[in-house]
């Protein structure tokens, strides 16, 4: 009896301490649904040759194998996926701080410039915006009509496979809005005392940024850096849209690849593999930057995540 | 006086990069609200603004498949967009509240597992959710879309909410708690009428975001009486191509427009929303 009355206070007890399990409970559930399950599920599949018309069936290593030694089309995704990230990624970051650091300065109307440049990037995923880029970039769409007052052209931008990735790079690009505003807001934070101490010292604005600005805004750079990196090996739309991974599988993308095997053909248990893959491509990306970045990051507060 | 010349001098670069960045981004926005209003022949033409301005693209553009009309993937974009945002902002404020304001057993690695589902590759998981999805006869429906955001509604606004919440002082929980209040109570009572920044921002974001969702609803809905307006548009194109350019590019900005609307009328938000927890792109 009064064992059982202990046990019962006890149990009152833990769960007055744990108030906190209830309410992230739906995450809890969400997480273990949607993410943990298929997550592992993918991983089972990538072994079997399910294709939703049969029982999945253990193949072992056979997905793999036939991806890395068989498959005409990986070699070559991989690589496209590969110059599309180091394309965008880098160009990207690039105008997005370039961008932040005009608009940190103090000028009257820097909320309206702030406001139009953020707003290609609230259309920009959206098909919309890929149709109108499919348009514009037409051999004898408007791009080409405005080259042609320069005496460029006319380039066949999306029919080349030369140029066809570029112009989906360039979509990309064109959506730097969101790092930017990371980047603005890191700037934000730089102490003015540091840079009146430097320009005491004789210090230039080139010195200033690549001495005081670029270290203090490391932390958001990382950020900014793996975040992109991640989407960009994902990259799908605006190569489904666009190009539909052509001309010559020039855009044919992962993103595009994975998509394909998996929703045309149905071979779930091959995809699940390639998804595999870019997930461990991914991870290997993210771990090398994260390792660098002791190298380079500088955190205020010493790094405490 | 020469200094203050250069100084004038530095401003007007200044506007001049400013400016001639903002045309360059802007043009393909600014061609895209002229063009729709030009005929078919014209919208090949370098010039920019049209010289008959017509309006026969949205006329016709708004008339769709034939069979469905925009009205019905407008209709169709907000069943699916507004029960997600909805959900999402209850769920996520309830989670973060959890993570923000107490101690719990496993806290430290629910926290990490959270942070960690944020950079986790969606690609590696969709073959199995739509398998998944198939076998529970969620497909054709937007289930998929929703019934996720009643569970947490995702790292990112969790993560966000949490922020937020970090900002209101523990003082105020506290003399709640003191009054009788219940943990529930205060988070309803308390925290949440001042979250209302928050709130705005996620409910802003979400609704872009699935708003411009294509891949989903490219996998799971299957009938075009059940398109959102991203779909609609890819059919629209795949019917009309080489057509009527004209049609498409007006149903495109139709299509963005109340994104457009929303955007400039709470842009406070947006740009604090990013700021604030930063994540995205």
């Amino acid at each position: 009896m009064e064992t059982n009355i202990k046990r019962r206070k006890a149990i009152i007890n833990w769960i007055n301490k744990n108030k906190g399990l209830f309410f992230i409970l739906p995450w809890i559930i969400g997480v273990a649904w949607f993410q943990f399950y298929p997550f592992a599920k993918s991983f089972i599949y990538s072994f079997t040759n399910y294709t939703l018309l049969n029982q999945p069936k253990f193949v072992g290593l056979t997905n793999y194998i036939r991806l890395f030694t068989q498959d005409m089309e990986f070699w070559p995704s991989l690589r496209v996926t590969g110059i599309y990230a180091l394309v965008v990624v880098p160009f990207k970051l690039a105008f997005a701080l370039l961008i932040a650091l005009i608009l940190n300065m103090k000028i009257k109307g820097i909320g309206l410039f702030r406001t139009l440049y953020y707003l290609p990037s609230i259309l920009g995923g959206s098909v919309a915006i890929a149709v109108v880029w499919k348009i514009l970039f037409m051999r004898d769409g408007a791009i080409n009509g405005l080259l042609a007052y320069v005496g460029i052209g006319p380039i066949d931008w999306i029919g080349d496979p030369k140029t066809a990735l570029l112009t989906i790079c360039i979509l990309s690009i064109w959506q730097f809005g969101s790092s930017m505003v990371l980047f603005l807001a890191a700037l934000k934070q730089v102490p003015q005392s540091l840079y009146e101490a430097a320009i005491i010292d004789g210090a230039g604005k080139l010195q200033c940024f690549f001495k005081i600005t670029l270290p203090m805004i490391t932390s958001i750079l990382f950020f900014n850096l793996i975040m992109q990196m991640i989407n960009a090996l994902q990259e799908f739309t605006s190569a489904f849209i666009i190009t539909g991974g052509g001309p010559m599988k020039s855009t044919y993308v992962l993103g595009m690849k994975l998509y394909t095997d998996a929703f045309k053909y149905y071979k779930m248990g091959y995809a699940s593999a390639l998804s595999w893959i870019m997930f461990f491509i991914i991870i290997c990306m993210t771990l090398l930057v994260f390792r660098s970045s002791s190298a380079w990051v500088y955190y205020e507060d010493g790094g405490d995540f | 006086m020469t200094i203050q010349r250069r100084k004038l001098k530095n401003k007007a670069i200044n506007y001049i990069i400013l400016m001639a960045v903002a045309v360059i981004m802007l043009y393909p926005l600014i061609w895209m609200v002229f063009a729709s209003f030009k005929n078919n022949q014209e919208i090949f033409q370098a010039a920019l603004i049209p010289s008959k301005w017509t309006l026969s693209g949205y006329i016709n553009g708004w008339k769709g498949s034939g069979q469905y009309t925009y009205a019905t993937f407008f209709k169709n974009t907000f069943l699916m967009v507004l029960p997600m945002v909805l959900f999402t902002v209850i769920s996520a404020s309830f989670v973060a509240f959890g993570f923000a304001r107490f101690q719990f057993w496993g806290k430290k690695v629910f926290f990490a597992i959270m942070m960690a589902c944020m950079m986790l590759p969606n690609a590696v998981m969709i073959i199995p959710r739509y398998i998944m999805f198939k076998d529970m006869g969620w497909l054709n429906s937007y289930l998929p879309f929703i019934i996720p955001c009643i569970f947490g509604g995702g790292s990112f606004f969790i993560f966000m909410f949490m922020q937020f919440f970090r900002g209101i002082p523990r003082e105020l929980d506290e003399s709640a708690y003191v009054d009788g209040c219940s943990a529930f109570m205060v988070y309803l009572r308390i925290v949440m009428p001042l979250a209302k920044p928050a709130v705005f921002s996620a409910m802003i974001f979400q609704f872009m975001w699935s708003w411009n969702d294509f891949f989903g609803p490219l996998l799971y809905i299957n009938s075009v009486g059940k398109y959102p307006l991203a779909l609609g548009l890819r059919m629209s194109m795949d019917v009309n191509m080489s057509v009527s350019w004209n049609n498409i590019l007006a149903m495109a900005i139709v299509s963005v427009l109340p994104l457009i609307v929303l955007f400039f009328t709470a842009q406070k938000y947006f740009v604090e929303g990013v700021a604030a927890t930063g994540i995205k792109g």
